[in-house]
């Protein structure tokens, strides 16, 4: 199977899985943004959501193509430096053009998964997988918008949360344009369009998702508005 | 005088070939199976030759001196190669391309084997454009072609400025595609020590496997050499650091003619010497030519100022040059053949009119640009001005380049008949390592085409003739006595060289070697200086037998002892080329011999005792070689001096 | 007029394949900063040679940029500082009087060590074995003017086949990928007419063979591309990746 067994089909494997947990991101994003203005539309998204079946298929997908996306990079590590061989240069140095991101992707591929198991601790534990197998009645699974801005209300979780949206911004910049060369879709001409349509798609997003941890520290942090809680 | 046949088929010039290949013998492709070829070299001629026996059938042992076949020195080729298409419609035919050939080799080639020459070249550019050779193109699709020296046609194919990269890539190409095919047997970083004579047949050669050091020995039916030339005697010349002529005198000692060893091409347009430690001088394509204009000061004290770097050549006015070339052959100009020009720089340099260490001329592109514009000199040339940029630290945009002749290539080599065999029977050799095509001169894009045309189209066939009759002999073994008594030599040579253990490098001495060689038998030659130059290898000789020092074991990675064999080679080269430039009394192509000008400085032939190739057979180490003539009949074209005035 | 420099050089030594190499440091004295760097090189062994010491052992051939023999990984980088330069064309007026200068060979699984900055580079023949040619005899092409070709897709040609096959894209490569190589050789044929016919199996054929030999998965770090001495584009990886993936499908 070349997607296995050929260098290509690998790194076609690591683009297109990539590609669509871009998609994801860009969908977690929007739905985030309803917060800031109304925690009410954002439960009922989540209500909409929830523990339903297509969810849960969904939520399967999505958790194959973070494995497969993951599982993929260690392999492609391993195999790349075995390829550098054992004896390794004594001076290293960045060409120009060549983006720091590229050649760190591991590096900030596994900042992302660390803040991503604290992410899935705070929040996904806590509603979807609650809402299925009741794991923390103290909480409820019902009440996104509670959790999240609760959460965000604690400075130092707001702090977190940019320093990893820092890591996801670089490690989106390079993968995305990376991800259009390895499929093929690239040549000289697209070659900078590519870098400019990623750079800005992964700075929106990756913004928008900053606004809303820093805006709800800022609503009810700092300015004390009331935290809406459903009723039980 | 029977070893010197030089088999030319009867009947009329453009009937030659095409009898010879009606009347030949084959070999049927069930005994092809069974007959083995070693082809030494992976050049355009080697490369191309193994490649194309491969695809016949043929077994093929091909050796490679560097570490991949793509690297040989045909690589560097720049300019581009000749074909007679006349695709540009401007009166080219295989005869005027046959008859610009013979002229520029000043009336000293073969008739018949040019004509051959001229004949396939159209093939070869077929045979490249269909391998994807990225030949240079017009918006219409069709292939585009540029000007020469020597020619008033437009014939010369071109790849930018890396023609010959693009050719060899091809044949390399090739050649890799047979090799997968397992019918060659490719071996790189090898070295060849010697040929095996096995019953007056070339049977074998012993090789340097150059990462071991160890002597290995290859046999087979028959030998093909495409070593190239032997241009780095001078040291400093545009050859690779690795050419050499050692695979040819090799063939020499075991009784090959060595033809013409006099005849040395010395490119009018490279890059001056800077320094002592300068390892090679880098060409810049003739074709440059096309465009640039030649000049130096008219005035003396202008010349003394600018070595001096009081003015700069930008300040000379346009009265104040002296474009020689234009001024001395109005009908060619810039684009007269390559060993006009070259002694037309050192003319002017000798009189005092040098640019830069005063041994340079100025190779101006400023007209160029007002005309053209800078982007359209920038498509054609580009590459060329940024290399020399790299090298000078100069814009040559700005200000002109500066150019001196540098030893470049050689048409002389081991003697073949039309066949491209050797006096040994079973021993061909192919490209610039043979004497054959060019005379006393080769135009310029032409040593690509004959390499090709050896490779491709002549050797292929001509071998079959040869190996029909051995059909019947069975595979060699090289435990023959012949193959154990090679290698005894071999290694007691390498042995001799690591004993000596003396106190100068063998670059050291190679130095020595190649300034007695450019002083006395490099672009002028005279009687005196011929002899003081024979006395002077005698003297290195010398030197190098009893104060050479090889670091290092005989026999593993040794590069100083690869050096120290070729060197070896060399010294007797040097003195092959200055014992061939003594007996030769009259100046032909890249042969000038002071003795034999004009009035006006031109090479002055003597046809009437000098129409003969010039073989060497070697006739001992501290023997001086004897010389047998190759007559040569001009049956079809009026020789004339050359003349590139009007 | 001419200007002379004294330098450090750290060079790695190493006997063979299997021994373990280490760094020596050599003076050299007096360089002219028109000479180029292999002939400081040639300098420095003319100098161990004189005191009895083997020396330095790095591949070399043309010295004008153009056969891809030269080497060496130079302060960091493949070829030294300057760009779109072999290390044969790289002066000496490029590096300041007192510096020390690092000098490693390739360092890559596909290319082990022959001896000190000599290393085996033959994979690259290989992989061109598997697939890098058009299959044709010599004999029966057609007319050479038989097929018109854009002018513009046989330039975009031209400029991939410029690779000289250094391996530079290696050895700056983190992965050790061999990409740009392959891919410039699958681009030049892919853009013309003539190595159009087989271009599906020759992108089959090329890949697998790279991989076989272990070479790593290309990142599009780019390295390789900046260090080329060819600017040999990136575009050609996409090619590359585009004719490969479409010949899988077609499987």
């Amino acid at each position: 199977m070349w997607l296995t067994n050929s260098s290509i089909g690998r790194k076609v494997v690591m683009s297109v899985s990539g590609l669509f947990l871009v998609l994801f991101l860009t969908f977690h994003m929007c739905m985030n943004l309803a917060l800031v203005f109304s925690p009410e539309a954002y439960n009922a998204i989540c209500g909409f959501l929830g523990a339903r079946w297509y969810t849960l298929a969904l939520t399967a997908v999505l958790a194959a193509g973070f494995f497969v996306h993951i599982i993929y990079a260690f392999w492609l590590t391993y195999q790349n430096r075995k390829a550098r061989g054992n004896d390794r240069y004594a001076v290293n140095v960045r060409q120009k053009d060549v983006e720091w991101s590229s050649k760190n992707m591991l590096v900030l591929g596994i900042i992302v998964i660390l803040f991503l198991v604290l992410h899935m601790a705070q929040f996904w534990y806590k509603m979807q997988l609650n809402e299925l197998l009741h794991v923390d009645t103290t909480v409820n699974p019902h009440d996104g918008s509670y959790l999240v801005i609760t959460t965000f209300q604690n400075p130092v979780m707001v702090a977190l949360y940019v320093i990893w949206l820092a890591a996801l911004w670089f490690h989106l910049t390079h993968g995305f344009w990376s991800a259009m060369q390895t499929i093929g879709i690239n040549n000289a001409v697209w070659f900078n369009r590519w870098k400019v349509i990623g750079n800005v798609f992964t700075t929106i997003i990756c913004l928008g998702f900053a606004f809303v941890a820093v805006a709800l520290y800022i609503q009810y942090g700092i300015q004390g508005m009331d935290v809406p809680q459903m009723a039980h | 005088m029977s070893k010197l046949e030089s088999k030319i088929p009867a009947g009329p010039l453009a009937e030659k070939w095409t009898n010879y290949k009606a009347t030949q013998k084959l070999v049927n492709p069930a005994n092809k199976r069974r007959l083995d070829v070693i082809v030494v070299g992976t050049g355009l001629a080697g490369g191309a030759a193994a490649a194309t026996l491969g695809e016949l059938g043929f077994n093929v042992i091909n050796f490679c001196i560097q570490d991949s076949p793509r690297r040989a020195h045909s690589i560097a080729a720049q300019g581009g190669i000749n074909a007679a298409k006349n695709y540009q419609n401007d009166g080219d035919s295989v005869y005027r391309l046959f008859y610009d050939t013979i002229k520029g080799g000043d009336y000293r080639a073969r008739e018949a084997n040019v004509y051959r020459l001229a004949e396939v070249s159209n093939n070869i550019i077929d045979q490249c454009v269909a391998q994807g050779v990225p030949f240079a193109r017009e918006y219409g699709g069709l292939l585009d072609n540029r000007s020469f020296g020597g020619a008033q046609v437009s014939r010369t194919f071109y790849a930018k400025g890396q023609t010959g990269q693009q050719l060899l890539l091809g044949a390399y190409s090739s050649l890799m595609r047979q090799v997968n095919k397992g019918k060659v047997d490719l071996r790189t970083r090898y070295e060849m020590l010697d040929v095996v004579i096995v019953d007056g047949r070339a049977r074998g050669v012993i090789m340097r496997n150059l990462v071991t050091g160890g002597i290995e020995r290859f046999a087979a039916h028959a030998v093909v050499i495409a070593t190239g030339g032997y241009g780095n005697v001078f040291f400093l010349s545009t050859n690779a650091m690795a050419s050499n002529g050692s695979a040819a005198v090799q063939c020499y000692r075991k009784g090959a003619y060595f033809a013409n060893p006099a005849y040395a091409q010395i490119h009018p347009t490279c890059i001056p010497v800077h320094g002592e430690f300068q390892s090679k001088l880098t060409l810049m394509s003739e074709s440059l030519r096309n465009d640039g204009r030649i000049w130096v000061p008219k005035k003396k004290e202008d010349a003394e100022a600018i070595r001096a770097g009081k003015l700069k050549p930008t300040q000379i006015k346009e009265e104040d040059r002296d474009y020689y070339l234009e001024r001395r052959y109005p009908a060619f100009g810039n684009l007269v053949p390559r060993d006009v020009a070259s002694r037309a720089a050192k003319e002017r340099c000798d009189a005092g009119y040098g640019v830069g260490t005063g041994l340079a001329v100025y190779l101006d592109f400023s007209d160029a640009i007002k005309r053209l514009g800078r982007a359209a000199v920038e498509a054609r040339y580009g590459n060329l001005f940024q290399m020399y940029e790299k090298i000078v630290d100069d814009n040559p945009y700005e200000t002109p380049m500066m150019i001196y002749p540098a030893s470049h290539y050689t048409m002389g080599g081991i003697w073949v008949d039309y066949e491209l065999q050797t006096t040994i029977p079973g021993l061909f050799a192919i490209g610039e390592a043979n004497f054959s095509d060019h005379g006393a001169n080769r135009l310029g894009a032409s040593a690509l085409m004959q390499g090709l045309a050896d490779g491709y189209f002549v050797l292929p066939y001509t071998i079959q003739n040869y190996l029909s009759d051995q059909i019947q002999v069975p595979r060699f073994s090289t435990d023959l006595p012949e193959f154990a008594e090679a290698e005894k030599a071999v290694k007691a040579r390498i042995d001799r060289l690591m004993a000596i253990k003396g106190k100068q490098s063998v670059d050291s001495l190679h130095k020595k070697l190649g300034r007695i060689m450019s002083d006395y038998v490099g672009m002028g030659r005279n009687k005196a200086g011929l002899e003081k130059a024979l006395v002077e290898i005698e003297k290195i000789k010398k030197e190098f037998y009893s104060d050479l020092r090889i670091p290092g074991d005989a026999y593993s990675l040794n590069v100083e002892l690869e050096k120290a064999l070729r060197l070896e080679d060399f010294i007797e080269i040097g003195k092959l080329m200055a014992v061939d430039a003594m007996h030769r009394e009259e100046s032909c192509g890249g042969h000038f011999r002071e003795e034999h000008q004009t009035e006006e400085g031109e090479a002055k032939r003597n046809d009437e005792q000098f129409m003969y190739v010039g073989c060497w057979e070697y006739k001992g180490d501290d023997q001086m070689p004897e010389l047998h003539k190759e007559e040569l009949n001009y049956e079809f074209v009026k020789v004339q001096q050359r003349n590139y005035k009007q | 007029m001419e200007k002379t420099i004294d330098l450090t050089l750290k060079v790695w030594r190493q006997r063979d394949r299997k021994s373990k190499g280490q760094f020596e440091t050599y003076n050299v004295k007096g360089i002219s900063t028109d000479s180029s760097f292999l002939e400081m090189l040639d300098v420095l062994n003319e100098q161990l040679i004189n005191e009895g010491k083997e020396p330095v052992v790095f591949d070399h051939d043309c010295r004008e940029g153009i056969c891809g023999m030269c080497s060496l990984y130079i302060n960091g980088h493949p070829h030294g500082p300057d760009s779109a330069i072999t290390t044969c064309q790289l002066h000496m007026r490029k590096f300041n009087n007192g510096d020390t200068i690092t000098i490693e060979p390739w360092r890559s699984a596909g290319f082990p060590v022959i001896r000190d900055l000599m290393v085996d580079r033959t994979a690259y023949d290989q992989i061109i074995a598997a697939g890098g040619y058009t299959s044709i005899n010599v004999g029966g092409a057609q007319d050479a003017n038989a097929i018109l070709i854009p002018k513009t897709d046989a330039d975009e040609a031209m400029d991939s086949a410029s690779c000289i096959g250094c391996g530079a894209c290696v050895a700056a490569c983190k992965n050790g990928s061999a990409m740009l190589f392959v891919s410039a050789k699958v681009s030049q044929l892919a853009l013309l007419p003539q190595g159009r016919v087989e271009a599906a199996r020759r992108a089959r054929a090329m890949v697998a063979k790279m991989d076989e030999l272990g070479f790593g998965n290309c990142t599009n770090t780019g390295a390789c591309a900046a260090e080329c001495p060819k600017s040999v584009s990136l575009s050609n990886i996409a090619r590359l990746n585009r004719e490969f993936i479409k010949a899988k499908f077609q499987e």
